[in-house]
C-alpha cells in the first residue's frame, strides 16, 4: 500500500471539511475547501484510494505546499 | 462639514479616502484586523483602532464593533469604502441610529438598488434602457410565442434572482423547454420561487458605466462613463475612459438621460449605473452601484474631480455645483490595470510575502495601493495588490504609459497577473478599440506561443 500525500497548491484558510478518514476516494473527489482572497478552492483527491489521514481542522491557515491529509493506495 | 471620518475598510481604499480627508481638514480613524496591523495605511490614520479578528466576518463586516469603534474614535461620519459593509443597508440604518452620517445614500435606496428585480422595476418605471425581455412565463406556448418575438438566443432568469444563479441561455426552440425546466427549479432551490423570464441574450457585449454624482437637494451630473468589458469571470481587469470607438454624442446623449433619472430617483450621492452594450440593441440597464468604484481614479483623471472629497462634501449637505465645477470635459484618455496576486495562468490566489515590491512613477501615471515591500498579503482578504492608473493625451499615449508603466514594476514574493495584463494591452484588438467582455477568454484561449 502506498501513501499518498495531498498537498495544498495555494495559502489560505480551511473552510470545510468535506469528507472523513476511512472514506473510499474517486480521483477528483473533494477532500476539503480552502478559502483564499474571497476564492473557494476545492483540495481534491490525486487519484482513487482512502483518505486515511486529515491533517488540518477548519479554520486552520494553511500555507502552500502543506500536506493537508494522507490517502492509501 | 465633519471633523473626524472613521473609514469601515482597509488598505489601498483606506489610504485613499484618508488622503481626501487631509484635504478637507477633516480627522481620519481607521480600524484594522489582527492580520492587517502592520500594513501601510494603519501607521497614516490619525487614529487607528484593532477590531475583531482576521477573518473579515470578525472584523470588517462586523458592524457592531466597526460602530463602537466610531464611537470610541468620536467620528461623527463613517465611510464604508467599496466592498464590505459599503452596501448593506442594515449598517447604514446602524450608523445613522447610532448619530453618526454614513457615507453613502440612505438604507432605502441600498435596498432598492441592492435588491436586482426590484432596481429593474424601477429603472424601467424611470425610462431608463433596459435588454428586451418578457413578462413572467406562465406556460410552455406562450415561452414559445415570447421567445420568437425576442429573437433567439434568449436567457432564462429568475425572477427573484441575483449573482448570476439559475440563468440557462437557450439557442433554439428546442433548447427552450429544458432551459426553462432547470431555471425554474434552480430557482426555487435558491431563491425559494421558481418564478422565470426571458430576456434577450448579448452575448458578447460590451460593458459601459457611469459615473454620477448627486447632492441631498434634487440635482444630479453624470461625469462621463467607464468602459470596463475586459473582466476575467465577472471580476474586472482593466477600465478605461473614454469608450473607445464610440459616438461622443450617443454616449453623452445616454449618461445625460441617466444623470435625470438617478435624480429622479431622489439619489443623493456618488453612484455608477452599470450597463451593457451592444451595437444592434443599444445599451441595457444592468445594475447601480450605490459607493465608490474600484475603478474611480480613471474618472478623476480625466475631469480632474475627487471623487471621495465629492462623496464627503455631498454627504455633509453642500450643494452639487459647489462640489463639482460644471461643465466638466473630458481632457486626454486614461487606463487602469489591476494588479492582482494571483498566477497568471491558473489566477489561483498567491498570497504571501512582498519580497520585492517595486511600483512604478512618473508623469502621468499614479499607483494605488495598500502594501510596501515587506508587507504580508495574506488569504483573509481580496486579491487587489495595487491599481496602477495612466492618464495620457490620448488612448494610443495613455495605452504606452500603462505598458511601460507595468513593465517597470518588480513584484516577487507572490506571484501577480502582470503578464496577462500586457498580453491584454499588446493584444491587436484591444489596441484597435474592439473591446467586449469575450475578449479576454479569446486572449487565454490563444496559446502563448502564438500570441508572443
Amino acid at each position: 500500500m502506498a501513501t499518498i500525500d495531498v498537498k495544498s497548491e495555494i495559502g489560505g484558510v480551511v473552510w470545510k471539511i468535506e469528507t472523513t478518514v476511512g472514506t473510499a476516494l474517486v480521483e477528483d473527489d473533494t477532500i476539503l475547501i480552502l478559502e483564499s482572497m474571497k476564492m473557494e478552492i476545492p483540495i481534491i483527491a490525486p487519484r482513487a484510494g482512502t483518505l486515511s489521514e486529515i491533517l488540518v481542522s477548519e479554520n486552520e491557515t494553511v500555507q502552500e505546499g502543506q500536506i493537508v491529509a494522507r490517502m492509501t493506495a | 462639514m465633519f471633523a473626524n471620518i472613521l473609514i469601515a475598510n482597509r488598505g489601498a481604499v483606506a489610504s485613499r479616502i484618508m488622503r481626501s480627508c487631509r484635504k478637507l481638514g477633516i480627522g481620519a480613524s481607521v480600524v484594522y484586523s489582527p492580520a492587517d496591523a502592520t500594513l501601510p495605511y494603519v501607521g497614516e490614520a490619525d487614529n487607528a483602532i484593532p477590531i475583531g479578528e482576521s477573518p473579515a466576518q470578525r472584523s470588517y463586516l462586523d458592524q457592531d464593533l466597526i460602530i463602537a469603534a466610531a464611537r470610541k474614535a468620536k467620528a461623527d461620519a463613517i465611510h464604508p469604502g467599496y466592498g464590505f459593509l459599503s452596501e448593506n443597508p442594515g449598517f447604514a440604518r446602524k450608523v445613522e441610529a447610532a448619530g453618526m452620517t454614513f457615507i453613502g445614500p440612505s438604507a432605502t435606496m441600498i435596498e432598492d438598488m441592492g435588491e436586482k428585480t426590484r432596481a429593474r422595476a424601477i429603472m424601467r418605471e424611470h425610462g431608463m434602457p433596459m435588454a428586451p425581455s418578457s413578462e413572467l412565463l406562465s406556460g410552455a406556448e406562450e415561452a414559445g410565442r415570447a421567445a420568437a418575438r425576442l429573437g433567439y438566443p434568449v436567457l432564462v432568469k429568475p425572477a427573484n434572482g441575483g449573482g448570476g444563479i439559475g440563468m440557462i441561455a437557450a439557442r433554439n426552440a428546442d433548447e427552450l423547454k429544458p432551459a426553462i425546466e432547470k431555471a425554474a427549479a434552480l430557482a426555487l432551490r435558491a431563491f425559494g420561487d421558481a418564478k422565470v423570464y426571458l430576456e434577450r441574450l448579448v452575448e458578447r457585449p460590451r460593458h459601459i458605466e457611469f459615473q454620477i454624482a448627486a447632492d441631498k437637494h434634487g440635482h444630479a451630473c453624470h461625469l462621463f462613463e467607464r468602459d470596463c468589458s475586459i473582466q476575467r469571470r465577472h471580476q474586472k481587469v482593466i477600465e478605461e475612459t473614454p469608450a473607445p470607438a464610440l459616438p461622443r454624442p450617443d454616449i453623452e446623449a445616454v449618461a445625460e438621460k441617466v444623470a435625470a433619472i438617478v435624480a429622479g430617483l431622489g439619489y443623493s450621492t456618488v453612484g455608477t449605473v452599470e450597463m451593457l452594450y451592444e451595437p444592434q440593441n443599444g445599451f441595457a440597464f444592468l445594475e447601480m452601484n450605490t459607493r465608490l468604484q474600484v475603478e474611480h481614479a480613471i474618472t478623476e483623471a480625466v475631469t480632474g474631480t475627487d471623487l471621495v472629497e465629492a462623496q464627503i462634501r455631498l454627504a455633509a449637505g453642500e450643494r452639487l455645483s459647489d462640489v463639482i465645477a460644471a461643465p466638466l470635459a473630458v481632457a486626454g484618455h486614461a487606463i487602469e490595470a489591476r494588479v492582482y496576486a494571483e498566477d497568471p495562468i491558473r489566477f489561483l490566489p498567491s498570497p504571501g510575502t512582498l519580497a520585492a515590491f517595486d511600483l512604478p512613477s512618473g508623469d502621468g501615471i499614479r499607483v494605488e495601493t495598500g502594501y510596501a515591500q515587506g508587507c504580508t498579503v495574506t488569504p483573509f482578504y481580496d486579491p487587489l495588490l495595487a491599481k496602477v492608473i495612466a492618464h495620457g493625451a490620448n488612448r494610443t499615449a495613455a495605452l504606452e504609459r500603462l505598458s511601460d508603466a507595468l513593465r517597470r514594476t518588480t513584484i516577487s514574493g507572490v506571484r501577480h497577473n502582470i503578464p496577462f495584463l500586457l498580453r491584454v494591452l499588446d493584444n491587436a484588438r484591444f489596441r484597435d478599440g474592439d473591446l467586449d467582455t469575450g475578449l479576454t477568454g479569446e486572449i487565454l484561449s490563444t496559446p502563448l506561443k502564438a500570441a508572443s
